[in-house]
């Protein structure tokens, strides 16, 4: 990169954070002309929805091809990170300690409460499936920084995939059954949520762990 | 009055947070200004109601953001040692 570009980068960085921050704020500031009838009509569907939290209603009904594609993202992200080959140093674990283990004793246990009860929720409550794999990794990353994360390679491959598979074996099903792609009997919507949800919470923790690792299950390490 | 005390004590920590996350030149103090950060954004989704994102931001954008960041410290201190040259001083030309 030239001198002379690299010198006025600071002010041209901040001259497009400023002309961001501008654009927010104006986007911001202007009063909101059809939330109500957006959000009028998410409450008036939300009874056939399945679940009574508007939020999980959106995302795994009303736009549940926006989140499916979500979850076809994050895995193509942890292919890419795999495909790149980082030739990372092997494991880093903490060095063993009395207080991480007991820590780890009390809190794994705990983590995974958390997330089935946040995925539960889900339905009801602010929760759901991002949330509840989010805290699932954690617990993960505890077990890999205490060095005890060692997943079978086939395991962790279905872990990363099987909430897109579902998800899509949903979508692929429902036009059998309901005539619409992504569109649920009315009657059983809850119970498909609930299943995509718990296949995408596994998918979920599974790959933003893996992510974390940044290295190919059964590669040799180096 | 009281929720307008808090909501602008949020935002007045979290412009100072950032500014110190991205300033910092202690990687470790920047990386642990970036949690509080994080934690903070949380609060303030809650406050705008929204605890759907408020706990995805505390989950992801506090803790496991937060845990990548200090690995990937960990990692360049591991490589200086092992005397890969930095890039950015091979890259100047």
């Amino acid at each position: 990169m030239p001198k002379r570009i690299e010198r006025c980068l600071p002010a041209l960085v901040s001259l497009g954070a400023v002309a961001l921050g501008v654009l927010i704020a104006l986007a911001v500031l202007q009063p909101p002309d059809h939330e109500g009838a957006t959000l009028g009509k998410v409450l008036e569907a939300l009874p056939d929805s399945g679940v009574s939290n508007p939020v999980t209603a959106v995302l795994l009904n009303f736009r549940a091809f926006d989140t499916l594609l979500e979850v076809g993202v994050l895995l193509l992200t942890l292919i890419a990170v795999w495909a790149l080959d980082l030739r990372l140093p092997g494991a880093e674990t903490l060095p063993a300690s009395p207080l991480f283990s007991s820590l780890l004793r009390v809190s794994g246990p705990l983590l995974v409460l958390v997330a089935g009860y946040l995925l539960w929720v889900g339905a009801s409550a602010p929760g759901g499936a991002f949330q509840a794999g989010a805290v699932l990794a954690g617990g993960c990353l505890l077990l890999r920084l205490a060095g005890l994360w060692h997943p079978p390679a086939v395991i962790l491959r279905w872990a990363v995939s099987v909430g897109l598979l579902v998800f899509l074996a949903t979508a692929l099903a429902m036009p059998f059954l309901t005539g619409g792609l992504l569109q649920y009997p009315p009657a059983a919507a809850g119970i498909w949520i609930l299943l995509i949800e718990t296949a995408a919470t596994v998918s979920i923790a599974a790959i933003l762990t893996s992510l974390f690792i940044a290295r190919e299950p059964g590669e040799p390490r180096r | 009055m009281i929720e307008w005390f808090v909501d602008g004590l949020v935002g007045l920590m979290l412009l100072w947070l950032a500014w110190q996350a991205l300033t910092s030149a202690d990687l470790l103090r920047a990386v642990a200004m970036f949690v509080v950060f994080g934690l903070l954004v949380a609060i303030a989704w809650t406050r705008l109601g929204a605890p759907d994102v408020a706990i995805a931001e505390a989950a992801i954008g506090a803790g496991l953001t937060g845990a990548l960041l200090l690995i990937t410290i960990r990692r360049l201190q591991d490589q200086r040692r092992a005397g890969v040259p930095d890039e950015r001083h091979a890259e100047t030309d």
